[in-house]
């Protein structure tokens, strides 16, 4: 069982990141980290392919700058090879144009059982990276999975809802998007860590994919960022000074707020 | 200069995210009980690749080279209990390498593989009631009887001694007296007449046990010697090398981390109409720590090269221990100090650091051990 990981590297969320003026998107100039949401696909990859008792898992990214820090995270974790897309005219991709590259880089992968990707990145979360990638790729979609299992041909997929999940079943291959925090991804280990370096990361150009750059990055984009504004600061909080009453304030406001 | 690559970086990343989910979140119950699970924890750790990196990968280790040790001392020093930090560090650095350096074949099958994986616990032993400093004092002592040795004494303050399922124990094997005649023996705790005396109740390192122990009669094969009969002091001293390294890594970690937990504290809490750290006095200590942190790990890192380049580092690691252990002991009074009355309450850390901090000046070497060693590679010493 062969299956597609789509990781992103993403500006370590300890550093708060900054826009950069000119072109109003973040600045992504710095050392990328694996998006920690992507870590749960990576850890129901690695035990769909143990349990299947063969395969392989291989991982594809689109970044700036050959970045490769967060794909050897998931390498070391036990991802056997990667696919990086990273080329200047990539710069300012929407998320349709990033799904194009994507589609690509996971065919050039070779034949994929799954692929799967993070139901909303961390830095860019519009949640729609994973649906357009089926679409193009004429696959089915499945979202928002908490556990998946291979029978046969066929994904049962637990897919989350607000009330509890559902039973969906697709037939393979399909994408689907895991949930954050539904598994425990594993650490990397020493020796995990010290093979990653070996593994192979195949670096492509849009090029290389048989894409057209006027169909991807600025020139592809179907948005314009026309203006970006500081979010509201969060207003201060009311303090309740206690003067033996204060309990009552507490509960005055959390009625008020139909809380109690 | 150390140059860390990328798997260096990588590697000091998952030490922290095992730190902090897998000792951190438990600190404060094994703090309270006295103890923690070494056997769950360590084999965890072992499952990792963490117990024996540097050792041969025949005997199920990383070997990597001296500087993953070293962040791994380092991260592991900056989790929240210095007991479970300490108890780490003599499974991996203070009771197993004379065992992987010196140990048959067949020794390392049977004790170095399961200790490396984390399925047995190891302790060191070498202190005695009245011996401690002066090792040459000790005199526990076994005494051949064909294929056996039987061994007979006490051993004190062994850590992981309510737990471990061998002890590397240093004893008497002749009558040379001195520091002649001792060798060091793999002792399996299941033996008869081992015993475990007393768990001991300290000042500090309290998530970590720490036991006297009593050998009556005890029978273990001679072939559980480690390298040469007769050669265990000189053997041991190499190993309080590697003691002494990881205690002065951890205690890096340890400064490090307080230094930084200090800062944040004293940018939020406010006193005459400002933060606290608004006052220089305060940030020039602090400013003074960091730069004592700084040599303190430069220190560090020139021992590491040298001990890479196979190099004898007694030295380094002497003024190292010395140095590392003063200074953490400083930037705890500092952090107690600077969070007043919050420092001084069970409920927040630096009580606890206080506390712990303060063993590394007795440990594995008591200070004046160190200055002992020190004064006399320089030659200062009257007659
Ligand atoms: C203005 C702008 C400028 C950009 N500039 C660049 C640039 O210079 N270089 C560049 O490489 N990208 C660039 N991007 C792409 C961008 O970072 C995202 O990849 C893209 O917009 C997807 O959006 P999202 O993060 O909201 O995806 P979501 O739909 O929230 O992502 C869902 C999941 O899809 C997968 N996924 C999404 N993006 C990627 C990816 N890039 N690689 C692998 N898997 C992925 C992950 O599993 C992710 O969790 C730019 C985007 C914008 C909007
Ligand atoms: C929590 C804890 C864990 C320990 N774990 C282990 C372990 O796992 N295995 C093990 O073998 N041992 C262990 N020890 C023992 C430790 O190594 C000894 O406590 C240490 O070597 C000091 O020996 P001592 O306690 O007998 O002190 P003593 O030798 O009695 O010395 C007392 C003090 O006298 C001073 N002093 C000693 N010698 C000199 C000198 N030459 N010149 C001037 N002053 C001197 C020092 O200030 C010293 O602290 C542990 C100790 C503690 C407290």
């Amino acid at each position: 069982m062969n299956v597609v990981v789509c990781v992103k590297q993403i500006p370590d969320p300890a550093d708060p990141g900054a826009l950069d003026p000119s072109t109003k998107t973040l600045k992504r100039d710095g050392k990328l980290i694996l998006d920690e949401s992507d870590s749960y696909g990576v850890e129901m990859a690695l035990q769909l392919v143990d349990a299947a008792g063969g395969g392989e898992v291989t991982l594809v990214s689109m970044a700036p700058n050959s970045e490769v820090g967060g794909l050897r995270t998931a390498l070391a974790m036990g991802a056997a090879k990667a696919v990086l897309v990273s080329d200047d005219a990539l710069k300012g991709s929407d998320a349709l144009g990033t799904s194009k590259v994507l589609a690509k880089a996971i065919e050039r992968a070779g034949a994929a059982d799954l692929i799967l990707t993070a139901t909303e990145s961390s830095d860019g979360y519009t949640g729609t990276v994973p649906e357009m990638v089926a679409e193009l790729m004429g696959l089915p979609s499945v979202t928002f999975a908490k556990s998946i299992t291979i029978d046969g041909g066929a994904a049962k997929v637990q897919r989350q809802t607000e009330a509890g999940y559902d039973d969906v079943e697709c037939p393979l291959p399909a994408v689907v998007s895991v949930t954050a925090g539904v598994v425990e991804p594993r650490y990397p280990s020493f020796k995990g860590i010290m093979a990653a370096k070996s593994k192979p990361v195949d670096e492509v150009t849009v090029a290389d994919l048989g894409i057209d750059a006027g169909a991807v990055g600025w020139a592809g984009g179907g948005q314009e960022i026309v203006e970006v504004a500081e979010a509201e600061a969060r207003e201060a909080g009311t303090i309740v000074e206690d003067d033996g009453e204060g309990f009552q304030k507490v509960v005055d406001y959390l009625s008020e707020l139909k809380v109690i | 200069m150390l140059q860390f690559t990328e798997e260096h970086q990588m590697f000091r990343q998952t030490v922290r995210d095992v730190v902090q989910k897998e000792i951190d979140p438990y600190a404060e119950d094994w703090e309270r009980t006295g103890d923690f699970p070494a056997h769950d924890l360590f084999r965890r750790f072992g499952e990792l690749g963490l117990l024996g990196l540097e050792y041969d990968e025949r005997w199920g280790g990383g070997g990597a080279d001296h500087v993953y040790t070293m962040i791994m001392g380092e991260e592991v020093g900056r989790c929240a209990s210095l007991g479970v930090a300490m108890a780490l560090s003599v499974q991996t650095d203070m009771a197993t390498p004379s065992l992987h350096l010196y140990g048959s074949d067949e020794l390392r099958e049977k004790y170095l593989v399961p200790a490396v994986r984390g399925e047995m616990v190891t302790s060191i032993a070498v202190s005695e009631p009245d011996a401690g400093s002066d090792v040459a004092g000790l005199r526990t002592r076994a005494v051949r009887d064909g294929d056996e040795w039987v061994i007979n004494g006490a051993k004190m303050w062994i850590t992981n001694g309510t737990q471990a399922d061998w002890i590397c124990l240093l004893c008497r094997t002749s009558d040379e007296g001195g520091y002649r005649g001792m060798s060091q023996i793999v002792v399996p705790t299941d033996t008869p007449g081992f015993e475990v005396s007393r768990k001991l109740d300290k000042l500090g390192m309290r998530a970590s046990d720490t036991a006297e122990l009593v050998f009556t009669d005890m029978r273990v094969p001679v072939s559980n010697t480690i390298g040469e009969v007769g050669r265990g002091f000189q053997q041991q001293m190499t190993q309080f090398q590697n003691e002494r390294m990881i205690a002065a890594y951890q205690m890096v970690g340890a400064t490090e981390l307080a230094l930084e937990r200090t800062v944040q504290y004293l940018k939020e809490r406010q006193a005459f109409g400002a933060p606290l750290l608004a006052n220089q006095s305060l940030q020039y200590e602090l400013a003074d720590l960091a730069a004592d942190l700084d040599m303190m790990r430069h220190h560090n890192w020139a021992a590491v090269a040298k001990y890479e380049r196979g190099e004898d580092i007694t030295r380094e690691a002497t003024v190292a221990k010395l140095k590392a252990a003063r200074l953490a002991r400083r930037m705890a009074d500092t952090a107690v100090q600077f969070h007043g009355g919050m420092g001084y309450v069970e409920e927040n850390w630096p009580a606890r650091f206080f506390r712990d901090t303060r063993l590394w000046s007795i440990g594995g070497g008591a200070d004046e051990v160190m200055l002992r060693t020190l004064a006399r590679m320089n030659g200062i010493i009257g007659d």
